[in-house]
């Protein structure tokens, strides 16, 4: 790799004789410039970042635009067949009005992909950060406290690892089937967070442990700062690089978890509807409609590939010595 | 070593026991009742049902009677929605579907996955390299439910060249599409790990000193660099075949394969007690085993690994 000039500082002379303060590189500020040198990841920071945009405001830049919003049914239309393809009006001519068609009802598939997109960015975002304030807790007290804490704590991980938590979860889901579509997308929350901490556990785990026997945590022990204090102020924000990495990365797995439950019919309950259900609603008809399994698995595809490539991207920045490349 | 796969072994029992546990306590906890529908149920009838599969017991009573038949017998009783099939009549019937198909993409996705990872690894920063880490990432990213109903749109319905669903023995062209819907994302992450991995050994002394001994690239290739490059897919088989038991709920739903993950689906959605328990017991098992096989195999070939 050739040598960064930004990494190259100015002399200390300059510095000094006119007058300046040379800010240092902070970690962040390092690892920010080293995302953007990295095509593919910005490529998933902008489409990530465009399609959350697009998904929080689509529904209603339609709206105001077409006048459908996604659970519009136009009942004024009594034909049996009110499936469009992309870009065609109800007479069967060209027409903006639905860019992906529409679905069996006749609604709007544009604003549908959008509203299903607001939920499935959701359950990704909230799962995570379940699975987060589990795994760095559980993590974070177990690599401190060490000892036959520890060694229980971490085998009841390798005990839960090795179950087949989707199985566990879609009985769970099944199960606790609840009659509101709110009920379900909680249930559903706790379900993927809950199986979804554990490889965070051990990696805030192993941090804590190379962390612990530093001098700042001595100190803190010396000066009559309490263990959780030690733990939660002193710790825990020196592993976030990492975790963060990690949870980038877990973001893109548990929609796909998501998606595959609610594929199933587990998962988000109808009037709500996520990639994952839609997709499931259009694979019914898919020899005479594709457009309705097509724009939701490809928006969701395109979605999870610029997750993957920015949370690659984060990891290569954020820890160099990782690098592959 | 033998003392490990004791040990191993020893923690298997209570891990399967603790799922059996999970999933029969989920199923009582739950509200309502397998015999519960839209109807209410004349009380005569309820009494009767009730009585017939002892639900008026104690709980540590229907607990202990089914654990027992299990541990005892191996039986994990009769279905309660297909009236007069045992449960382990199900699993051996559906078994070998799922295994055919589950077995046949895994295979494929090694055979690919290596292929690929090692060329981009020797290759590294070509266009095969960019190319085919592109594909892994999109193969890791393509849900099988909608990769598998595209492959179906465009080879079944399209072009008239494969079957589009349904079971139809072994072998037969009904088992290309599920094996490909199925192997594309373990083909991904194969490809991925079989890069890193060897783009990690080939910078290693061994390696060097093998070229330095005149070896040809092939033989290095072949013989030193991908044995130990391969740790990590070898390792990637335990989580692998999760996944894959998963996989397949989703792919033999989309190819309509009477296989057991469709009747794992059929069994939650039924509140088929015996049958749910059944299956969930009989993946946990087959899972920690295949565990215990991929550490074994492990250690076999990775001279430094010593339990």
């Amino acid at each position: 790799m050739t040598p960064d000039p930004d990494l190259i500082h100015a002399s200390p002379e300059t510095a000094i004789t006119e007058g300046e303060y040379v800010r240092g590189t902070s970690l962040w500020r390092d690892a920010w410039r080293r995302l953007l040198k990295n095509k593919l990841a910005v490529f998933g920071l902008v489409v990530v970042t465009l399609i959350t945009l697009s998904s929080l405001i689509g529904p209603t830049v339609i709206k105001r635009a077409t006048g459908y919003t996604p659970d519009y049914i136009p009942t004024s239309d009594t034909r049996l067949i009110r499936s469009f393809p992309p870009f065609t009006g109800p007479d069967g001519q060209f027409s903006w009005t639905h860019p992906m068609g529409t679905d069996n009802a006749g609604r709007d598939q544009l604003a549908r992909v959008l509203q299903g997109g607001q939920i499935s960015l959701f359950v990704g975002i909230i799962s995570t950060l379940v699975s987060l304030l589990i795994g760095v807790s559980y993590g974070a007290i177990a690599g401190y406290v060490g000892g036959r804490v520890d060694n229980i704590m971490m085998r009841v991980v390798d005990v839960l690892y090795s179950l087949p938590y989707v199985i566990v979860v879609i009985v769970l889901l099944s199960m606790f089937r609840s009659q509101t579509a709110r009920g379900q997308l909680i249930l559903l929350f706790i379900a993927l967070g809950s199986v979804s901490w554990l490889t965070m556990a051990r990696i805030v785990r192993g941090q804590v442990l190379s962390l612990k026997n530093q001098e700042f945590v001595m100190a803190a022990k010396a000066t009559g700062v309490s263990t959780p204090r030690i733990i939660f102020r002193h710790l825990v924000p020196n592993t976030l690089g990492p975790v963060i990495v990690y949870a980038t990365l877990t973001v893109p797995q548990i929609m796909l978890t998501e998606a595959f439950l609610s594929f199933l019919g587990f998962g988000v309950q109808a009037p709500l509807a996520s990639w994952g259900s839609l997709a499931s609603d259009g694979i019914q008809n898919i020899a005479i409609f594709p457009w309705q399994l097509i724009f939701p698995g490809v928006t969701m595809a395109l979605t999870l590939f610029s997750l993957n490539f920015l949370g690659d991207g984060l990891r290569d920045a954020l820890d160099p010595q990782m690098r592959t490349t | 070593m033998l003392r490990f796969i004791l040990r191993r072994l020893l923690v298997t029992i209570p891990t399967i026991l603790v799922v059996i546990t999970i999933t029969w306590g989920l199923i009582k906890l739950a509200p309502g009742n397998f015999y519960s529908g839209e109807k209410r149920l004349p009380p005569a009838i309820e009494k009767a049902i009730r009585d017939k599969y002892g639900l008026d017991r104690p709980w540590y009573e229907q607990y202990g009677k089914m654990l027992w038949s299990i541990v005892r017998h191996g039986d994990f009783g009769t279905s309660l929605k297909y009236e007069g099939q045992s449960v382990n009549g199900i699993i051996r019937r559906s078994l070998p579907v799922s295994a055919a198909v589950g077995i046949l993409a895994y295979l494929l996705a090694l055979i690919v996955g290596i292929t690929a990872g090692s060329i981009a690894a020797l290759k590294q920063n070509s266009r095969w390299d960019y190319g085919s880490m592109t594909l892994a990432m999109l193969g890791i990213s393509l849900p099988n439910f909608v990769l598998g109903p595209i492959l179906v749109l465009i080879f079944s319905l399209s072009l008239y060249w494969l079957p589009p669903s349904r079971w139809g023995g072994f072998p037969s062209r009904n088992l290309i599409l599920p094996v490909i819907t199925l192997s594309a994302i373990y083909m991904a992450y194969i490809a991925r790990l079989a890069r890193a991995g060897m783009l990690e050994v080939l910078r290693s002394d061994y390696i060097r000193t093998a070229r330095a001994k005149g070896l040809s690239e092939k033989d290095v290739v072949i013989k030193h660099a991908l044995r130990g490059g391969l740790m990590p897919v070898i390792s990637y088989t335990g989580p692998a075949l999760a996944f894959l038991l998963t996989g397949t709920v989703v792919v033999e739903r989309i190819f309509a394969l009477p296989g057991l993950g469709n009747y794992f689906i059929q069994a939650s959605l039924n509140r088929d007690e015996p049958l749910l328990i059944g299956i969930v017991a009989f993946i946990a098992i087959t899972l920690l085993l295949m565990n215990l096989l991929v550490d074994i195999a492990y250690a076999y070939l990775d001279p430094r690994v010593r339990y």
